[in-house]
């Protein structure tokens, strides 16, 4: 985490993916066969979890309640799906997610930004101690704060709305220190020549200080998104009515309800999974290179 | 940290142009120049929603306050002395202390080895990277209805696999002396792909000039991992080993969906003590007393950690 995870260095080019290191192997065909072998037996259990909820969500409660190690125990259905999707709550539930954590996400880069922006070229009086105390905060487990927040959240009338459940996720110092971090590295001759030009402050972080962040503002708002999408305590604590609940709870409190319900309980859990998984898969290059990006995996 | 870039350079230049009056004048108030305007959005949030908290709870640990009473006393440091005899407060400390060895380390070691394994070049990156990184994309509520149903006693697929091989089922989620032990491998499976991602990360920043020159010299590919590889990597085991352990000491989601603390409170780590007592047993005041306590021990083993991190360069 020092300064040799120059945030810069990510805009130079990825090594072509299939380049990986052939060295790491050497030439013999023995370590790339055991390699081989090793990561499709790891690839297979990573992936076998999901295999085992497809196969049963594709076939009928009877089906599924007979024993055996073959998955496939009757005729392919799409009935669990169907049910799921009439009885409309994870529609609902979906939208919310959406909602909630775009909202979450959009407030958040924006004020993360805005801030780091100014810790990192600000002058004013308490800059190093506000910024101590912002980056003292990242330790902060947030489970810590669930009690008193829920009783502030009491005061204000918030409890059940989505101000409540947004609100208190758009405070994300390690974001603020990750970005602020980054505008360190960011060259100051352009904003200079700009500044002589007469152009504003604000305008000078708009037009060249955040054009040249694209990649770690990408980075952030996908870590914030992610997080905000399955952030489970304290959505579950603030919202009862179930018009309100995001997905990860909404599902949470069907669970039982499903009882052996195996087929509508794993097409809910995948319909649920989609969204993310989707997104994974069209944003794959860049969620990797943010783990590089926000410098977390700077060595 | 040191970067003063003359931010007045604006005041300035602008200055002269602004009539005095009207809107303008209010905003003139706020000292743009010196950059406070782009943090006060972040202040406010910061102060209402994590300051606030953080202050408020600390006093709700000194007073009885209840979900169930309007009127709070204070009550000094009753809440305290208390939670150093509650037993439960013991065994659920232990509890998650244990889930955190049993997880960090499979945690760490596995997500070791796939990058290790996906960075050797073998084709088909993207599907690697794909199956191990999947899973930390799922809330948790799926994570948990996917392995409710692969610990499920008759018919999930964990008995049945034993079954075909000749071996009694087990009480995967029922056994006191085994349901930690599963939920720490769903814990594994589920979140191993974001250490995954910062050792690939690292791999892929790594010199490969030490490498080379080793393999001219003839060294083999173990060889070069032992002696070369895994040494240039220890700077970020450090980091991931220390973020894991942080991670796992807040465990809570999965445990509440999956087993409700159970069987028996075998599997209840101190957040989950922490919420019954609270929101279940509407005793904020001593929720809060406990959290601060838990609050307390991650500080020390962040500090810790931090200072053998440092002695490590």
């Amino acid at each position: 985490m020092s300064a040799t995870a120059t945030p810069l260095r990510t805009r130079r080019r990825p090594p072509r993916e299939a380049a990986g290191s052939p060295l790491l192997l050497g030439h013999g065909r023995l370590p790339r066969v055991l390699a081989g072998t090793a990561l499709v037996v790891l690839a297979f259990v990573w992936l076998v979890p999901f295999l085992w909820a497809v196969i049963t969500s594709v076939q009928s409660e009877e089906d599924i309640n007979t024993t055996g190690l073959w998955p496939f125990k009757g005729a392919f259905t799409l009935d669990a799906y169907q049910q799921i999707l009439e009885r409309g709550n994870v529609s609902v539930w979906a939208f919310n997610s959406f909602l909630i954590a775009g909202l979450v996400t959009l407030i958040t880069v924006v004020v993360s930004t805005l801030a780091a922006y100014g810790f990192s070229r600000g002058t004013f009086r308490g800059r190093r101690w506000l910024l101590a105390v912002t980056v003292a905060a990242i330790m902060v487990p947030p489970q810590l704060l669930v009690v008193p927040l829920f009783e502030q959240m009491l005061l204000f009338n918030l409890v059940d709305t989505y101000a409540a459940v947004i609100l208190p996720q758009v405070v994300a110092p390690m974001m603020v220190f990750i970005l602020k971090r980054f505008f360190d590295a960011v060259p100051k001759e352009l904003e200079e020549a700009a500044r002589i030009d007469g152009a504003s402050e604000f305008r000078v972080f708009t037009s060249i200080v955040l054009p040249l962040s694209r990649p770690i503002v990408a980075a952030v708002s996908i870590f914030v998104f992610i997080g905000a999408w399955n952030n489970f305590m304290w959505p579950f604590i603030v919202t009862n009515d179930p018009d309100l609940m995001t997905l990860p709870v909404g599902l949470a409190t069907v669970k039982d309800a499903y009882g052996i319900e195996y087929a509508q309980s794993m097409a809910s859990a995948l319909l649920a999974a989609l969204p993310l998984i989707v997104v994974f898969l069209f944003f794959q290059r860049r969620i990797v290179n943010s783990v590089a990006t926000t410098g977390l995996g700077g060595s | 940290m040191t970067t003063t870039a003359p931010l007045g350079a604006e005041e300035q230049t602008d200055a002269p142009a602004v009539p005095a009056g009207g809107r303008r004048t209010a905003r003139r108030r706020i000292p743009t120049g010196n950059g406070l305007v782009f943090v006060l959005p972040f202040l406010l949030v910061f102060a209402l929603f994590m300051v606030w908290p953080i202050v408020q709870g600390l006093w709700m640990s000194f007073t009885d306050s209840s979900l169930a009473l309007r009127d709070t006393h204070f009550v000094g440091l009753d809440n305290y002395t208390e939670a150093f005899g509650d037993p439960d407060v013991w065994s659920s400390l232990g509890n998650t202390v244990f889930f955190t060895l049993i997880s960090s380390v499979p945690l760490v070691l596995v997500a070791l080895a796939m990058a290790l394994l996906v960075h050797s070049g073998l084709a088909g990156q993207w599907v690697w990277r794909l199956s191990f990184f999947a899973p930390y994309l799922l809330p948790v509520t799926v994570v948990t209805l996917i392995w409710t149903w692969l610990y499920q006693p008759e018919l999930g697929m964990a008995n049945q696999l034993l079954d075909t091989l000749g071996m009694a089922p087990v009480g995967w989620l029922s056994d006191e002396s085994v349901a930690m032990w599963s939920v720490a491998a769903l814990t594994v499976w589920w979140t191993v792909g974001f250490n995954f991602l910062l050792y690939l990360a690292a791999l892929q920043s790594l010199p490969t000039t030490f490498d080379e020159a080793a393999a001219l010299d003839g060294a083999g590919a173990w060889r070069r991992l032992w002696s070369i590889t895994l040494p240039q990597l220890r700077r970020t085991t450090g980091l991931v080993a220390m973020l894991q352990i942080l991670a796992s000491l807040k465990v809570f989601d999965q445990i509440y969906i999956l087993t409700k603390g159970g069987p028996n409170g075998s599997t209840r780590p101190v957040l989950e003590y922490v919420y019954d007592v609270g929101f279940t047993g509407y005793r904020l005041g001593y929720a809060s007393a406990v959290s601060y306590l838990f609050f307390a021990l991650v500080v020390l083993v962040s500090l810790v950690q931090f200072r053998l991190f440092r002695r490590e360069d």
